[in-house]
This record gives C-alpha cells, structure tokens and sequence, in this order.
C-alpha cells in the first residue's frame, strides 16, 4: 500500500477527500485526463498545473509499443520522462488490446493478439502488464482484467468476471513495487447485480489499495449505468478510494460523486477539444459552427478539472446539494433533468426538486442500491 | 515615430520606437510606458500561423507579423478591438505584410493593374488597395506595408518594370486611402534588375513614409546575386529609416541582409526547421575551435541543427542545448522530444518551436551586440568560415 485516504468532508454518500500517492496529494473527487503517449495533447506541464491536474493517465498499450517500458525505465521511470512532478495512474492495456486490435482474443493465460508493429503473435498476461506496469512507475497502476461491453448478455459476463478475480492474484504476486505503485482491483460483472456483487466481494477479500469500477462507459442506458455505480459504491470499503473507469460527461461525474465515488477518466474533454467542442456550464458550445464566427465573447469554461475542484470544497464546506442544484439548473434551465438523474438523485439522497419540472419517483427503495 | 542612433553606414545598431495607439487597450498593464522600445536592429519577426502562443519569453519586446488576407472578417477583427486584443498580446508590436511566406504566396502571373495576386490554402486571392486598407485598418497593426507587385527573379524585364509600376501606384493609393494616420512602409521591388530597384528606391525615397519594405526576396534567386540587389535599393534610402526585409531567413542570409543596412526581418525559417523536427543548435558566441563536439552522422543534422527524430536521441537525457534557458530546455530531455515527434504528437512541435524561436532571437542579440562593438564585419566572417570548415569536415569525412 502507498497510499493514505482521509475522508474530509460528506454529504450522505458523497465524500471529499485527501488521497496522498506518492508523487502527490490529491483532492477528491477528482478528475484524471488521459496523456495516452506520455502528453496531454498540445499542453505543456505548465499549462496542465495551472488548470488544476493532479493525476495523469498513461497508457500502458501504447507506451510500451513507443517508446517501450524498458526504455522508460531506463531513463527514470515515466514522471521523469515527462517532467511531471505530480501523480501518474496506468492502465493495464487490456483495454486498449481488446478495442483496438480486432484480431485480439482473451483466453485464461491473457489477451493474444496481433502486434501492429510487425504482425507476429503476441500475448499479454496479467504479469506481463503489472511488469510493464512496474517498469512504467505511475502512482496508481491497474489489474489486467477480463472486459466485456455491457451491451453484450450471456454466460461471457460471469466467465469475464470469475477471470477477473483469478487474475487479480496473478497481478498481485507479479507486483514487484507494491511500496512505491498502489494495484487498484476492477470491478466486473455486466450489468447483473449478482455478478457484480461476487466481484466486489472477491477484489475486497485481497485488500487493496483501491478499487475500480469497470465495464460501464461502454453505451449501455444510463438507468443501468447509474444502478451499478451505486450498487458497487456501497459494498465497497468506505476508507478506500474508488474510480469510475471512463467517465466521462460533466453530469456523470456530478451523479457519481453523489453517489460515493472519488476518481474518474475519459478522453471526451481532450477528445471534444480537438473537434473544436468547448465545455460551458450550460452544456456544449461548438466553435466551429458558423454561429461562432463573429461572436466576440470568451467561451467562459468549465474545465473537468475545475469542475472536481468544485465538487470537492462543496463537501467539504458543507454545500453539496446547493451545487447540485445550481449545477442541475445551469445544464437544464427548462427543468428537464433526465429520469435518470432523478432517480440518482433520489438513492443518493439529494434533494434536486428545485431543478426538476415534476419529479419521478419509481425506485424501488428495498433493492440493494 | 522612429530615430535612429549612430548611423552607420551598413551595419548599424539603433533604437525603433512606436508610439502608443490610443485606440488600443491593455486591461492587465495599467502603466504601460509611453512607447514602445526596441533596442537595435536588427530584429526577428515571426508570422504566427500554426502553433499556440507557448510560452516564449523574450528578453525584449518581440515583434510579430500578421497576414490575414481571408478567414475571420475585418469587421469582427474590428469588433474585438483590432490584432493586440483579438491575440491578446498587449505588448508585441504587430506589422501587417500582404505576404505570408507560408500560407500566402505572391502569385505574379495573376496580378494585374486592379490587385496583387496570391496563392492561398483556400485558393487564388485578388487584393485591391482599398481592401487591403479596409482590412488593415480593422486590424489596428503599430505599422504596415503598402500592397505590392512582387515577382521572382527570372520574369521578363517589361513584367519587372511593370511590377514597380504597379508598386508605385499603389503606394500613392494607401498613403491616399490612410485616414488614420497609422504608420506606413513603402513597399520597393524591382526583381533582379540593378536598374529598376534602383529605380523605385528612389521613388518611395521621395514619398511621405515612416519606413521601407523591400520584396521580391526569398522567391527563389540566389544569394550571390542578391548582394548587389540589396545595396542597389539601401543606397538610395535615407540613413534614418528602418528598412524591412521579407523571405530572408537563413543566419547566412540575415547577415547579408544586415551588412547591406537591413534593419528588420521575417522568414519562415524556424518554421520550417521546427516542422521538420530540427532543433537549433549552434552557439550563440561564435569564437573558432567552439564546435568540435557536434553530430554529423546519418542523423541529418550538422553544427547548427539537430535532427531531433533521429534514432540516436532514444535514450539521450539531455536537453537541446545544455546553456540554452528556453522552456523546452529547462524541462524537457531530446529523448522526450524524439518520443514526441516518433508519435506525432502536438506537444513536440510546441516545444520544438519555443526553443527554436528562443535559438534565433538569441542569434539576432550576438549581432546586435558585435554591431554595437564595431565588430560586425568579423562576427559575419567567422560565421561563415566555420559553417564551410563543417561542411568541409563533412565531406571529407565520408
């Protein structure tokens, strides 16, 4: 374990907290925007303290194809590389294997696939990605999971999610840092309550130093999403920091913390950018548009990182629900907070009636959420 | 608006003022000074188009040139208040040129008696004098170039006289169509012939201007021949006006440009070197036996420049240049850059840029400095001779 997590302040579920990594201590919740190749595109470290970034994601696929993991090691582990004095966080690089490569295949030993550089077999194991992982040297690194898309059903869910636990103790007796780089378990199991909570059972019996909640942010409905990250935050310990995989949308993250997670991901703010998409209070301003041409205003920017900023002094100060409620009135003026909000809302215990045209009231209150 | 200290015939270090426009404002600098200082040609001019306004920090003001003959309206430009607050660079000193060396090319087969030609990425342009002074005076520059027919070195003699015509008339039309009494360079071509660029020196020497632009550089003759263009046109120009060359970048360039009386300069040459992934490398005090230690191998690279996607910069965990106190170099290993430029990232050419921007401005300080010390003339010969002792070395070491 090399990290502390101190709770400092909560509303119902919700909490604001002091997460010291290594490299730096971090408010949460907060956000992490992903530095795929070992730079957030087009910003200088500069640039990135200034607006508030406290964790950058590296990405192990891509980083150990260039400049590799043992060329990083070499020369002093990636913070060195890069020159970025605060905290770095590593996938496993399934994820990337299984998205990218159409040829990839998961059996028990790993994730085989074609390498892009020269075509020949390959095969990532759970060592072999805590070993790049290792020599990498980020903060925070993540377990090799077994992945589905929530869109899929049937018996590959629960074979993923049995893997997953197997696998875990592979990555834990493989981790050669465990004093320097915090394992963070990942939460799989579909969609099905059942499964998911076997998963979060089996990762909590390790004792880890965090835990993830993955396989979400894939394009299942949002009333789904929502009832997992709920379900999952509450069997998690409370002391231990928890990270939402690939969220992701300024109102997601709004919900989740509601719901008692600290950490999320997603490439959409850096992603959205280059499209030429800014990111204001009251949703999406897009500068390319004609409409834009002559409109002399600043875009006035809700940055993802200064959006977790604001979440974590609101509890802290004791103001959450007001947030929600200004934040919930900015994005929706007309009131039409999605149902699924609401509903959030409601197990999160978070009174949201003042944003809401007519509130809905249809969650069933004896499920595990 | 401008004096000139000391003038020197050739090479002379001297002081370029600009007065404050009052139509302009600075929220952040509530006292800002009466004018604007530049201590001695002669000066780096950079067009900004392509990379974000990292953060260069130069030791005195830096000016820019830009050219915009299409994209954003001139009335929006006027509506944010002019370039300094559409940029949001208060303190740098903004030139406006027709010419962009990048994106908007003369195109003389095009021009005709009604407007100059270029070639652009969105195809071929026409400017008129008087949309030319609509669009600069939307963009508030601190002083600006009267239109201008330029033409490469091999046009026939008739299009070359009919160029500096052309340029002439059209130079009387701006000073005409100058209602706000901004500051004005006459614009002076002549293309390759001794005659004509003497011609129309001495014509633009007569008019009511506040400085000279020379063009029809950089468009493909070569350096032997331009010597004498240079001093055919700086022979005929008063002492005590700055004189502004576009297309002249390389360092062997600039000193010919400055040993002829230039004053200020534009080029995309650190464009084009940061696009290809070259950082700069030579050493700003040239004195003999300093370059022992550079890399001539397969790399690309030679004792001014390094090519920084070479694979022998892999592991290397030194910055560009270890003196250099630029961004880049403080922060930032070649191994990092080359990492960045093997995966295309946006980063390596933001950071590439800083350092050689810094590089350059720093090269344009060593001669203002060997002007300022009578030294010029040596500084230039030393330059020049130890560039030819690497190539020699080079050559011979094959």
């Amino acid at each position: 374990m090399a990290l502390k997590f101190e709770v400092l302040g909560r509303f119902n579920r919700a909490r604001a907290a002091q997460l010291t990594l290594p490299h730096y201590l971090c408010q949460t919740p907060l956000f992490m925007p992903v530095g795929t190749q070992g730079t957030i595109k087009g910003l200088t470290k500069n640039q990135l303290e200034e607006i508030g970034c406290q964790i950058i994601l590296g990405n192990t696929y891509h980083l150990a194809l260039r400049p590799t993991s043992e060329l990083i090691d070499e020369l002093g582990g990636l913070h060195k590389f890069m020159n970025w004095p605060r905290a770095l966080l590593t996938d496993s690089g399934g994820f990337q294997m299984v998205s990218l490569l159409h040829l990839a295949d998961i059996t028990e030993k790993g994730v085989t696939f074609q390498s892009p550089v020269d075509g020949k077999p390959m095969l990532l194991t759970p060592e072999e990605s805590i070993q790049i992982q290792n020599r990498i040297g980020a903060d925070i690194i993540m377990a090799l999971d077994d992945v589905v898309r929530t869109t899929i059903t049937g018996p590959r869910i629960e074979e993923a999610m049995y893997r997953t636990l197997r696998w875990i103790d592979r990555c834990i007796a493989a981790h050669k840092r465990p004093n320097e780089q915090n394992l963070f378990g990942i939460v799989q199991g579909g969609l099905d309550p059942v499964l998911r909570d076997i998963c979060v059972r089996g990762l909590v019996e390790r004792n880890l130093p965090g835990y993830a909640i993955g396989g979400l942010a894939g394009g299942e409905d949002k009333d789904s999403f929502w009832r997992v990250v709920a379900q999952c935050t509450a069997a998690l310990p409370e002391d231990k920091p928890r990270y939402v995989m690939g969220v992701g949308y300024p109102l997601d993250i709004v919900v989740c913390s509601a719901l008692g997670a600290d950490m999320y991901d997603c490439v959409y703010p850096t992603r959205t950018a280059r499209f030429g998409t800014a990111l204001v209070p009251e949703g999406v301003l897009k500068l390319k548009h004609q409409a834009m041409a002559n409109d002399i205003r600043p875009i006035d920017p809700m940055c993802e990182c200064m959006l977790s900023r604001d979440l974590h002094s609101s509890i802290v100060e004791g103001r959450f629900p007001e947030f929600v409620c200004k934040f919930l009135q900015t994005m929706f003026p007309k009131g039409d907070v999605p149902e699924w909000v609401c509903n959030a809302m409601e197990v999160a215990g978070i009174d949201i009636s003042s944003c809401c045209r007519e509130m809905r009231f249809d969650v069933d209150k004896s499920s595990t959420l | 608006m401008e004096q000139r200290k000391s003038p020197v015939r050739g090479s002379a270090a001297g002081q370029l003022s600009f007065p404050n426009s009052d139509s302009r404002s600075a929220p952040h600098n509530p006292q800002r000074p009466a004018r604007f200082h530049l201590s001695g040609p002669p000066y780096l001019l950079s067009s900004f188009s392509g990379f974000s306004p990292a953060p260069v920090q130069p030791a005195s003001l830096l000016p820019c040139f830009f050219s915009s003959l299409e994209g954003i309206s001139p009335k929006t430009i006027s509506n944010i208040g002019g370039l300094h607050q559409m940029l949001s660079l208060h303190q740098h000193i903004f030139a406006a040129v027709p010419r962009d060396s990048i994106i908007a090319l003369p195109e003389h087969d095009s021009t005709n008696k009604y407007g100059a030609s270029f070639q652009t990425p969105g195809g071929r342009l026409l400017i008129k004098p008087a949309e030319y002074v609509e669009l600069v005076s939307s963009m508030k520059p601190d002083f600006w170039v009267t239109l201008a027919d330029e033409v490469p070195a091999w046009v026939s003699d008739k299009r070359n006289r009919t160029s500096v015509d052309r340029t002439l008339r059209w130079l009387d039309d701006c000073l005409s169509l100058n209602k706000t009494g901004t500051t004005i360079f006459g614009s002076i071509v002549g293309g390759s012939s001794i005659e004509e660029r003497h011609r129309c020196a001495q014509e633009v020497a007569q008019r009511n201007v506040s400085g000279y632009w020379i063009g029809g550089f950089g468009l493909g003759e070569s350096m032997d021949e331009r010597a004498a263009l240079l001093t055919a046109v700086t022979d005929n120009l008063p002492e005590d006006m700055p004189r502004h060359v576009s297309g002249l970048g390389l360092p062997e360039e600039v000193l010919q440009g400055v040993a002829a009386g230039i004053d200020l300069f534009d080029s995309t040459y650190v464009y084009h070197l940061t696009l290809g992934g070259f950082a700069l490398t030579f050493p700003l005090e040239r004195n003999k036996g300093d370059n022992a230690d550079y890399q001539l191998s397969d790399s690309g690279g030679d004792d001014m420049k390094i090519n920084l996607k070479a694979t022998i910069y892999r592991k290397d965990t030194s910055p560009i240049v270890e003196s250099c106190n630029c961004f880049t170099c403080q922060n930032h290993t070649k191994a990092y850059l080359n990492h960045l430029f093997n995966v295309h990232e946006m980063l390596a050419q933001t950071l590439l840029e800083i350092h050689n921007t810094h590089q350059y401005l720093g090269f344009f300080c060593s001669i203002r400095k060997a002007i300022e010390e009578g030294k010029f003339e040596q500084f230039r010969r030393n330059f020049v001779e130890s560039r030819r002792e690497c190539l020699f070395a080079a050559a011979s070491s094959d």
